[in-house]
């Protein structure tokens, strides 16, 4: 079945048979291989990735679903070439991965949380990647990583009457 | 961990995905597809057609429709969650939704896929059984309906029969002094429930019980109400005593599921516990005092 995508900002058409689930439309025909393929029954979370801005498992969806949507990956969420977002940066200064397998689905769904709640609580970070399995870093730092995003967004230059 | 080869349809209307499902015994539909699609990939199901029911807008709202408030099928459980008419006429509702799974699959997790999908472990499909909520269901051009309590008839079995598509579900409002309370008890927070109680109460001027539901979930094939627990406790005051005696008469003699994660014994033992407090939080709310909910930020 034909196809229309916007994919981090660009229409992209594409050929896919309805059985190609969302993950390994991004992965193998758009060489978006940061949305990570790891148990692809919706139990880990390592594919999330954002659908009309929200996190999303990726493998739970065929991509003939995603007809004129907008998926976001972490491709998509640098500012320019070779930069980092504010929580990618945060990530690495709290060492807040290891392996990096859960890693771009961690960023996104902190992404989403953040965009819908600048000032979340550690209870709301935590219930927010409650969904996303890591098994190297025992979780610490990608809290720390989120609070530290939030506080630093929350500084960012906005207008006086944005500011809560 | 790929599906098997399916045929893809995405009708415009409910009348039109009925007559697609059925052209084909083997067709299914799919919704939120958070069950299905990993079914799918675990080739449990290998539908022969898929109908994509997403897009059609009927199937989506959140409204007042007289006493009940009425969901579409198709409505996403992190609307549910979000919804303020849900919060403020379906307390227990509200209660209970933001333990489905995790953000991302409320995402796309529909309140009728939930229904349909009839996991005995469903939270949906508790609080559904508990309330009487109603389902509405669209079969060869004509509309049908059917009471909670006779929809759900075993692990992933319901009577909604072949070629109807489930449209919906009104869950009845209750008024007066009405308290609620919902309790879960799983391995990791957002994962499968062993055991789930809800209970809701209303109290008269007076403190005692006018009206009260209470059932358990995860623990029986599917959601159970204890009705003679209910008939027991009406008109007294729900305390300690009165609600351990009533709960554990009716959950004297159920045949609890069993498996790797948790024992009939012990779910039998937790259902009585998870009860008593849902009946506790439940008549304390109707009482106007404070009771926090575990586990849950928001």
């Amino acid at each position: 079945m034909r196809i229309e995508l916007d994919i981090n900002g660009a229409v992209r058409e594409l050929e896919v048979e309805p059985r190609t689930t969302l993950l390994d439309c991004l992965r193998d025909q758009l060489a978006l291989t940061g949305a990570h393929a790891g148990c692809e029954h919706g139990v880990c979370g390592a594919c999330t990735v954002l659908f009309d801005g929200v996190a999303v498992r990726s493998c739970l969806m065929f991509a003939v679903q995603a007809q004129g949507s907008a998926v976001t990956t972490i491709e998509g969420v640098t500012p320019g070439p070779g930069e980092l977002s504010v929580i990618q940066d945060t990530f690495c200064e709290t060492h807040g991965m290891q392996c990096g397998y859960c890693t771009p689905a961690m960023v996104l769904v902190a992404h989403a949380l953040l965009a819908d709640n600048p000032e979340p609580t550690r209870a709301e970070i935590v219930d927010a990647i409650s969904g996303n399995i890591c098994r190297c870093t025992g979780y610490a730092q990608i809290v720390e990583a989120i609070a530290l995003a939030a506080e630093r967004m929350r500084g960012a230059n906005r207008p006086k009457d944005a500011r809560k | 961990m790929k599906a098997a080869p399916f045929e893809y349809s995405r009708p415009a209307g409910i009348d039109e995905a009925c007559a697609l499902l059925a052209a084909d015994e083997s067709a299914r539909v799919i919704a939120g597809g958070q069950t299905l699609v990993a079914m799918m990939a675990m080739r449990l199901a290998r539908p022969t057609r898929l109908i994509d029911i997403n897009r059609i807008a009927a199937l989506s709202y959140i409204r007042a429709e007289k006493e009940t408030i009425a969901i579409g099928a198709t409505t996403r459980q992190c609307v549910v969650e979000r919804d303020p008419l849900v919060a403020a006429k379906l307390p227990l509702l509200a209660r209970a939704i933001p333990w489905i799974g995790h953000a991302a699959t409320r995402a796309r997790g529909t309140i009728g896929g939930s229904l349909a999908n009839a996991d005995p472990a469903a939270e949906c499909a508790l609080i559904a059984v508990t309330l009487d909520a109603v389902l509405a269901y669209r079969a060869s051009g004509a509309s049908h309906e059917v009471a909670a309590r006779d929809f759900f008839i075993g692990p992933m079995i319901t009577t909604l029969p072949a070629g109807a598509v489930l449209t919906g579900v009104r869950f009845p409002v209750w008024s007066g002094k009405v308290g609620t309370g919902f309790h879960e008890v799983n391995a990791r927070q957002s994962d499968f429930a062993f055991v789930t109680a809800a209970a809701q109460v209303e109290l008269g001027c007076d403190g005692a019980c006018k009206r009260i539901a209470i059932s358990v979930g995860a623990v029986t094939d599917f959601p159970m109400r204890l009705e003679s627990a209910e008939q027991q406790l009406k008109g007294g005051k729900l305390d300690y005593a009165a609600v351990k005696a009533a709960v554990t008469d009716a959950l004297a003699d159920i045949d609890a599921l069993a498996d790797l994660h948790a024992s009939a014994e012990y779910r039998k033992r937790v259902a009585i516990k998870l009860a008593m407090r849902a009946v506790a939080d439940a008549r304390d709310r109707a009482l106007g005092k404070t009771v926090q909910d575990t586990a849950h930020a928001h």
